[in-house]
């Protein structure tokens, strides 16, 4: 589905993705692990194609997508829940979704029917304004709408940010259930450990701009393994 | 009766006259955030597409309603494509383009068609009420500019480009992110504002002498009917439009037609130093 080859990245002269290379087969969960300053956010600007590379190559479904601009990237398949959720504040909750469509040929009204089937709780926002939702319920509308676009791969980026934990309860449901049914590619970008555990097929960890590491949340070291890669004892990290 | 019945429509006529200068600076400064100085120039180039094409032979009303929008808005692309989309974000730097633009605009058209004021005949006849006359042009101007406030409506609220473009001015990173180029939306969204603008040079070419100096005369006014209206585009233009359309037919009316217009000047600095934020802000908050 996508394929990451020795991505650098800079802001100004400052270098900050120093190699990147990875890949994701099609239907598959990655996490990426990684604490402040790290990279993580713009690994995924790069992705969207809002950061310009300094070299490498980003390939998704066999298209180059190096040079692309962002619009064209989304039409290609690239979803992205962005940090800080980018609602549109002035826009309801029903044309938030909307925008989703907005690259679509005709706009299809049963696209948003059947994504709000995945988030009972958007249903009686609809004619709120999104800059009038709490941060939780931001998020699920950002990630409604990112569905809407029915993308092929998504980007998401630190979505339990200030989010109350019954909500992140809810995303980790939702977004399980939407992994069940298949077709859908993620890569997840997080410093929660229950949430990306819970979520992803495998773990990469980020430090200083390069992968530094492959982690299995399935595997029976996995706890020793975090607790390495966090610096802290392996029954905390089993705990976390 | 007779007197109130007149005064009546000239107060509507003077609400329309704002309402149509401003709508598309309404466009283009309160939904885009570009301040255009070379808007009046656009008011120019809309009654001058209507008397060229009207001289050539062309029906008035194609050449008000269709030659002139259509114009102004192909000339607005241009120019978005060339000058404004470099500038977007740059408030001072997009004044002195667009201030350049509109001395550039009023040279050129002095150099091609002469400092001369031209008109067209004002279509339509009169009527009289009691001892006064009036014109069915001005209640027409009254009807277009409460049709035009209700099609941008629908256009803007109803409609998928609407909703885009709205989307776009909020965030047009998200948008791109969503799949929408936003420099074209960027540059339609201003085309549209142009495009109104020039319909509204266009309908009011029989009613204004048309000549290159005429755009001075609109900017201000329609600068601070879409100031004094504040963020909602359209609740804000149609209620600054009401209030200082009001108080320039009634001071004009009961004083002079320049004493009127020094009113509105006043009107506007109290109302701008008692509501900051614009009327919308005020009363109409959250609306379009």
């Amino acid at each position: 589905m996508l394929e990451v080859s020795g991505l650098h990245v800079a802001y100004g002269r400052i270098p900050i993705l120093t190699g990147i290379d990875f890949q994701l087969a099609e239907g598959e969960f990655l996490g990426i692990l990684g604490h402040n300053g790290m990279g993580k956010t713009t690994l995924m600007r790069a992705l969207t194609g809002s950061l310009p590379l300094l070299a490498g190559k980003v390939i998704l479904a066999g298209a180059d997508i190096s040079k692309a601009a962002v619009y064209r990237r989304a039409r290609l398949g690239l979803g992205l829940v962005p940090q800080g959720r980018d609602i549109f504040p002035d826009l309801t909750v029903m044309a938030n979704l909307r925008m989703g469509l907005a690259a679509a040929a005709r706009e299809d009204a049963a696209v948003v029917d059947e994504v709000l089937e995945e988030f009972p709780r958007l249903h009686r926002l609809l004619d709120r304004k999104g800059g009038a939702l709490s941060g939780g319920e931001q998020q699920l509308l950002a990630l409604a709408r990112c569905l809407c676009s029915r993308p092929r791969l998504i980007l998401l980026d630190e979505p339990t940010e200030g989010i109350q934990p019954s909500i992140i309860e809810e995303i980790i449901e939702t977004l399980l259930r939407i992994k069940a049914r298949g077709g859908l590619s993620m890569i997840l970008v997080e410093q929660n450990l229950e949430f990306i555990t819970a979520l992803s097929d495998r773990i990469l960890t980020i430090q200083k701009g390069r992968i530094t590491g492959e982690l299995d949340p399935k595997s029976a070291d996995f706890a020793s393994a975090i607790a390495a890669y966090a610096g802290m004892d392996s029954h905390a990290a089993e705990q976390a | 009766m007779d007197l109130a019945a007149v005064l009546t429509l000239d107060v509507l006529s003077g609400i329309a006259t704002l309402v149509l200068l401003s709508l598309g600076l309404a466009v283009i400064f309160g939904m885009m955030r570009i301040i255009n100085l070379a808007h009046g120039e656009f008011v120019m180039l809309g009654a001058y597409a209507t008397v060229l094409s009207a001289n050539a032979g062309i029906n008035i009303w194609i050449a008000m309603l269709v030659i002139a929008p259509l114009t102004v808005g192909a000339i607005g692309i241009v120019i978005e494509r060339c000058l404004i989309r470099f500038l977007y974000g740059r408030l001072v730097d997009t004044m002195l383009a667009t201030w350049g633009l509109s001395l550039f605009i009023t040279g050129a058209v002095t150099t091609a068609f002469g400092n001369t004021i031209q008109g067209v005949p004002t279509p339509l006849g009169g009527f009289e009420i009691g001892d006064y006359r009036s014109s069915y042009y001005t209640l027409f101007l009254v009807v277009l500019s409460a049709t035009l406030l209700g099609l941008v409506f629908i256009f803007l609220r109803r409609t998928r480009f609407g909703l885009v473009s709205r989307a776009t001015m909020q965030n047009p990173g998200m948008t791109a992110a969503l799949g929408v180029n936003p420099n074209r939306v960027y540059m339609q969204t201003f085309g549209i504002g142009a495009a109104l603008t020039g319909l509204a040079g266009g309908v009011l070419a029989p009613v204004s002498g048309v000549g290159p100096e005429m755009g001075a005369a609109f900017v201000a006014k329609a600068f601070i009917t879409v100031v004094g209206g504040g963020s909602a585009i359209l609740a804000g233009t149609a209620s600054s439009s009401s209030v200082f359309g009001f108080i320039n037919q009634t001071g004009s009316y009961f004083t002079t037609p320049v004493f009127g217009e020094v009113i509105v000047f006043l009107s506007a600095i109290v109302l701008i130093r008692l509501l900051p934020q614009g009327i919308s802000a005020r009363f109409f908050k959250g609306s379009l």
